[in-house]
C-alpha cells in the first residue's frame, strides 16, 4: 500500500492507495469527500470531472492521482464558497446557467482555467474552450453568457 | 478500515475518516423525517403543506425537479395562494413516506397537473386560515387581508399570523376544488422569473446528488455484465478478485455483481473478475431494422384519426394532379444523461429504503416491494437529484440492482453505472417509421392526407419497465415494453377534410424501450411537419402562409406569425434558388406543433448554412414562439425551451444507437456524439404569457418541431429533402450528390 501526498485546495493531504493507478477522481470523491467533482464517463470525453492542476483544466477521471503529487489541485469546492464566490461561479448564478447541474462544476472549472489564461476571450474562444464539456440538459447558451459575463467583469 | 483513511499530512492527525462524505442521513432534506406519519391522501390539504409555528411552510410535492426549475415554481404557486414569500417555503420532493403520489414526473405535467393540485391545496388552506382568523379576531372575513402570512383587519386594528393560527397543527381538511384562486391582477410571485434556489449550491459543488450519497457501512457495487444481451452465466472464478481489498461477489442466477468498501476497488473488481458466459439468442441486423419494422407482425392497427371521404386515398380520382408519398425514419436513441445512473439501497429483513433519481418514486416503491417481497409501506423510496433525466433512464435499474445486492450482503449498497452501461443498457427511445401520403387537387389543395406509423406496441398496464436485474436474477416481473404515448401528433394539425392516420402496432423492438422526452412526438412531428413543407413546396406556396391558411385557432396563428416576424421571414416558396457555385448554402425553415393537439403551441424557425463539400450543417439561428398558457416562471420556461431545442438538435444532427448481434456498439461519447458548444446556435424566444389561462407545460413541446424546422431549412437552402435522422455530414453529402 503506497502513500500518496497531494496538495488539494491549498491543504496537504496524504492518501493510502492500494492501486498505484487509482484515478484522481476517486481519490477526490471517495477519500477526500470532495464530491463536487463528478463522474460522467471515465473516458476523458465529457468534462464532468474537470479540476485544475497547476491552473490547467484536467480530466480527473483519467489522471492517475500519483501523477499530480506535489502539484496544486483545485476542485470546485476550493474555487469559491457560497459567501466568497469565484467570479465565474457568480456569473453562473447571475445567468442561472444550470439545469440539473451535473455538468456544471466541470464547466466552471474549465471556464476558470480559460479566464486565468485568457482574461478577455472572444465568444468563439469560450465555445472552443468548452468543446470538451458536454451537457445534456441544454444549458449551453447560458453557460456561454455566464463566461462572457465573468470575463467582462474582470474575470480573475 | 485503514485503507480508507486520509490524513492531514501537516499535523499527522486523523481528520477525515472512513465516512467523510456522510453528510446525509436517511433523508433527502435534513429534518424531513419529523414528518413521517403525515397524511399522504391525494385529497387532503395536509398531504401538500404544513405551516409551522415559526411562520415557515413546508410543501410536499410528488413531482420532482429534475433540473427543470419546479423547486422555485412550486414555491411561487404556494407563496402566491398563501400570500407568503417563497423563500419562507421548504420543499420536500418525491419521498414516498412524505409526499402524496401525484404520479410520475412526465408528460410535461409537473406544473400543469402537479402544480395545479398544490395550488388548490394552498388556496383551501388560505380560505381556512382566514375563516379561523375571522373567529379569533372577531371580524367578518370580508374585512380581512393577508400579507406575508399575517391576517389583518382592513383598519389594521387587529392581526394574527398563520403560525399563531395553525402552527404545526394539521388542517384536517379536504382540498376544496372550489376554493377561490387568486386573480391574475393580484399576482405577486406567479409570472415572475424568481431565481432557482438550487443553482448556488450547484455551481459551488455543495449540492448533494444521489451520486454523492454515502451511508454508514455502505459498500460500492458494480454489476458485471454479460458480453452479449441475454447471455447466461456458466461459471465465475471468485479467486480472480481475491487480490482486491474487501472485494466480494454476489451471484443470483445470471445476476453477477461485485462490491467493495472503496469505489475504485469495486471498479477494479468488476474489470478483473473472470466469468464464463453462454451467448444468448442475439440481436437482429441493425442495418435492416427499418425494413424489418415494415415486415414485422402487426399486433393491431389503430386509427388515430379517420375522417371525411377517404376514397381518394384508395383510388385517386382522375383529373387530380399529384400524389405525394414520403417515408421518414427516426433511429433508436439513448437518454444520454451526463451522469450514468446510480442507485443506493438499504434493505433489511423487514423494510427497505431506496434513494433514487427516478422520475417515478411512487411507481418504483410498488415495484421494489414486489421484488423484495415486502409490503408496500415497508419500502420507502426517497428522491434525490441525479444527473438530468428525460424520461425513465437506467435509474430504476440501478436502484433494483442496489437493492438486490444490499439484500444479499446485509449492508447499504451504492450501484454506479459506467458510461458504457448507460449508453449500452438504458432503455431506449424506439426507432420510428412513418409513411405519409397526400392527394393534391389541381389548385394545390390537399384532397386527402394519410399517415401510417409503425411503432412498437407498449404493454398495457405494465407496472414498470422490465428491469435488467430481475430478469438476470430470475425474479418474477411482468414482461413487456414501455414507450410512453408515442402515437400522438401523427396526424396534421391543419384543417383538412379527409384524413386517415393509422398506427400499425408491431410486436417487438430490438432493444428495451422507454419514453424519452416528448415520447414519439418528436419523430411524428418531424414527419408531419416535413411532409407539410414538402406539399407547400410542391404547390409553390410560402411555408408559413401554407400553414396559417389551414389554422383556425388564433393562438396557433399567433405563434406562427410571431416566429415569422421575429425571423424577418420573407414570404416565398421553398427552396430558394440554389447558387450553383456557392460553397455554403443558406436557408430558413419553419415548423409548428400543437402539442398533443390540445396543449402547448410552438412555432419554430431555423436558419442553417450547409457546406456543400462536406455535407456539414451549421445551425445559425433558432427562433421559438411559445404559448404554454400561464407561465409561473418565464425564465424557467425559457430554460426548458433552450434545453428542448439544443437536445433535439443534437438528436437530429448526430445521434443514432447502433448494435451488432450481441449488444449496443455505440457505448460512449465518441461513437455516440452529442452537440458540443461550438455548434450551439443563437436562440431567440417569443414567450407568450397568458396569466388568465391554465398552465400547459413547457418540458417537452418545443422539442417536437426542431427536427422538421431543421430539415425544412436544409431543403430551403439546398433543394434536398432529408427524411432520415440523424442528418450526419456523410449522409447529407451523399444526399447533395457530393
Ligand atoms: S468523467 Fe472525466 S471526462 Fe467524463
Ligand atoms: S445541466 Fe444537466 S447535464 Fe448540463
Amino acid at each position: 500500500m503506497a502513500k500518496l501526498a497531494l496538495r488539494v485546495n491549498g491543504g496537504n493531504r496524504e492518501i493510502e492507495a492500494d492501486d498505484p493507478d487509482v484515478p484522481l477522481l476517486y481519490v477526490l470523491r471517495d477519500d477526500l469527500g470532495l464530491t463536487g467533482t463528478k463522474f460522467g464517463c471515465g473516458l476523458a470525453q465529457c468534462g464532468a470531472c474537470t479540476v485544475l492542476v497547476a491552473g490547467r483544466a484536467v480530466r480527473s477521471c483519467t489522471t492517475p492521482a500519483r501523477s499530480v503529487a506535489g502539484q496544486d489541485v483545485v476542485t470546485i469546492e476550493g474555487l469559491g464558497t457560497l459567501d466568497r464566490l469565484d467570479p465565474v461561479q457568480a456569473a453562473f448564478i447571475a445567468e442561472q446557467a444550470a439545469q440539473c447541474g451535473y455538468c456544471t462544476a466541470g464547466m466552471v472549472m474549465t471556464a476558470r482555467a480559460l479566464l486565468s489564461r485568457t482574461p478577455r476571450p472572444s465568444e468563439a474562444q469560450v465555445r472552443e474552450a468548452l468543446a470538451g464539456n458536454l451537457c445534456r440538459c441544454g444549458s449551453h447558451a447560458r453557460v456561454i453568457r455566464a463566461v462572457m459575463r465573468a470575463a467582462a467583469q474582470g474575470g480573475r | 478500515m485503514l485503507s480508507r483513511r486520509a490524513f492531514l499530512a501537516s499535523s499527522g492527525m486523523l481528520v477525515v475518516g472512513l465516512r467523510l462524505g456522510a453528510r446525509a442521513g436517511a433523508q433527502s432534506i435534513p429534518g424531513a423525517d419529523r414528518f413521517v406519519g403525515k397524511s399522504l391522501a391525494p385529497d387532503a390539504v395536509d398531504s401538500y403543506l404544513a405551516i409551522h409555528a415559526d411562520e415557515s411552510v413546508t410543501i410536499f410535492v410528488g413531482k420532482v425537479d429534475i433540473g427543470t426549475g419546479g423547486r422555485i415554481a412550486m414555491r411561487q404557486i404556494v407563496g402566491e395562494e398563501l400570500d407568503i414569500p417563497p423563500e419562507r417555503i421548504a420543499m420536500i420532493e418525491g419521498d414516498t413516506a412524505l409526499t402524496p403520489n401525484q404520479g410520475a414526473t412526465a408528460g410535461s405535467y409537473g406544473i400543469a397537473r402537479g402544480g395545479t393540485q398544490l395550488r388548490q391545496a394552498a388556496a383551501t388552506a388560505r380560505q381556512a386560515l382566514i375563516a379561523q382568523a375571522a373567529q379569533r379576531l372577531n371580524k367578518p372575513v370580508a374585512e380581512l387581508d393577508v400579507a406575508d402570512g399575517v391576517v389583518r383587519s382592513r383598519d389594521a386594528s387587529v392581526s394574527v399570523s398563520y403560525g399563531d393560527l395553525i402552527g404545526d397543527r394539521t388542517f384536517n381538511l379536504k382540498v376544496d376544488p372550489k376554493a377561490l384562486l387568486k386573480a391574475p391582477d393580484h399576482f405577486r410571485f406567479i409570472g415572475k422569473s424568481l431565481r432557482r434556489p438550487d443553482i448556488p449550491t450547484k455551481v459551488t459543488g455543495l449540492h448533494r446528488y444521489l451520486h454523492d450519497l454515502i451511508l454508514p457501512g455502505m459498500l460500492h457495487a458494480r454489476v458485471v455484465r454479460p458480453p452479449a444481451l441475454g447471455a447466461t452465466l456458466a461459471s465465475v472464478e471468485e479467486a480472480s478478485i481475491s487480490g482486491i481489498p474487501g472485494a466480494r461477489l454476489v451471484r443470483i442466477q445470471n445476476f453477477l455483481a461485485v462490491a467493495a468498501e472503496r469505489e475504485w476497488d469495486a471498479v477494479r473488481a468488476s474489470r478483473t473478475l473472470r466469468a464464463t458466459w453462454v451467448t444468448g439468442a442475439g440481436l437482429p441486423d441493425a442495418a435492416t431494422q427499418f425494413d424489418a419494422m415494415r415486415a414485422s407482425r402487426v399486433v393491431r392497427d389503430q386509427d388515430i384519426v379517420k375522417k371525411g371521404d377517404l376514397s381518394a386515398l384508395s383510388a385517386p380520382p382522375p383529373g387530380l394532379t399529384r400524389t405525394l408519398t414520403a417515408e421518414y425514419r427516426w433511429p433508436i436513441q439513448t437518454h444520454g444523461s451526463i451522469g450514468p445512473s446510480c442507485g443506493v439501497a438499504d434493505v433489511q429483513a423487514d423494510r427497505a429504503t431506496i434513494w433514487s433519481s427516478s422520475q417515478n418514486t411512487h411507481g418504483f416503491q410498488a415495484t421494489a416491494a414486489r421484488f423484495l417481497g415486502l409490503e408496500r409501506h415497508r419500502v420507502r423510496v426517497i428522491y434525490m437529484d441525479g444527473a438530468g433525466s428525460y424520461g425513465p433512464n437506467g435509474a430504476d435499474d440501478a436502484c433494483a440492482e442496489a437493492a438486490l445486492i444490499s439484500k444479499a450482503l446485509g449492508k447499504p449498497v451504492r450501484v454506479q453505472w459506467s458510461r458504457q452501461e448507460e449508453h449500452g443498457l438504458d432503455p431506449k427511445g424506439p426507432a420510428q417509421l412513418l409513411e405519409l401520403r397526400a392527394i393534391l387537387d389541381a389548385e394545390g389543395g390537399v384532397t386527402a392526407w394519410e399517415t401510417q406509423a409503425w411503432l412498437p406496441i407498449a404493454t398495457a398496464n405494465l407496472p414498470n419497465i422490465p428491469l435488467l436485474a430481475l430478469d438476470a436474477a430470475g425474479l418474477q416481473q411482468t414482461p413487456g415494453r414501455s414507450t410512453g404515448l408515442i402515437y400522438q401528433n401523427v396526424d396534421p394539425p391543419y384543417t383538412m377534410p379527409n384524413v386517415h392516420a393509422v398506427v400499425h402496432w408491431i410486436a417487438d423492438a430490438p432493444l428495451r424501450t422507454s419514453a424519452i422526452r416528448a415520447p414519439g412526438k418528436i419523430a411524428n412531428t418531424f414527419a408531419v411537419e416535413s411532409f407539410t413543407d414538402e406539399i407547400a413546396a410542391l404547390v409553390r406556396v410560402d411555408p408559413v402562409e401554407f400553414r396559417v391558411r389551414r389554422l383556425t385557432n388564433p393562438r396557433a396563428i399567433e405563434v406562427l406569425q410571431r416566429a415569422a416576424a421575429r425571423m424577418g421571414w420573407q414570404a416565398r416558396p421553398s427552396p430558394r434558388p440554389v447558387e450553383p457555385n456557392a460553397a455554403v448554402l443558406t436557408g430558413r425553415g419553419i415548423a409548428f406543433v400543437h402539442y398533443k393537439h390540445d396543449e402547448t403551441l410552438v412555432a419554430m424557425g431555423m436558419e442553417v448554412a450547409v457546406e456543400r463539400a462536406t455535407g456539414r450543417i451549421r445551425v445559425t439561428r433558432v427562433v421559438c414562439a411559445h404559448d404554454c398558457g400561464l407561465m409561473i416562471n418565464p425564465d424557467n420556461v425559457q430554460a426548458q425551451l433552450e434545453g428542448n431545442i439544443i437536445q433535439t438538435l443534437s438528436r437530429a444532427l448526430h445521434e443514432e444507437i447502433l448494435y451488432d448481434s450481441d449488444r449496443v456498439t455505440t457505448v460512449d461519447w465518441s461513437s455516440y456524439p452529442i452537440l458540443k458548444f461550438p455548434e450551439v446556435p443563437t436562440l431567440e424566444f417569443e414567450l407568450i404569457q397568458r396569466l388568465d389561462q391554465p398552465p400547459l407545460g413547457a418540458g417537452e413541446a418545443a422539442s417536437t418541431p426542431v427536427a422538421a424546422a431543421l430539415g425544412n431549412a436544409v431543403f430551403d437552402a439546398t433543394g434536398v429533402r432529408l427524411r432520415a435522422v440523424p442528418f450526419r455530414a456523410e449522409r447529407v453529402k451523399a444526399a447533395l450528390g457530393g
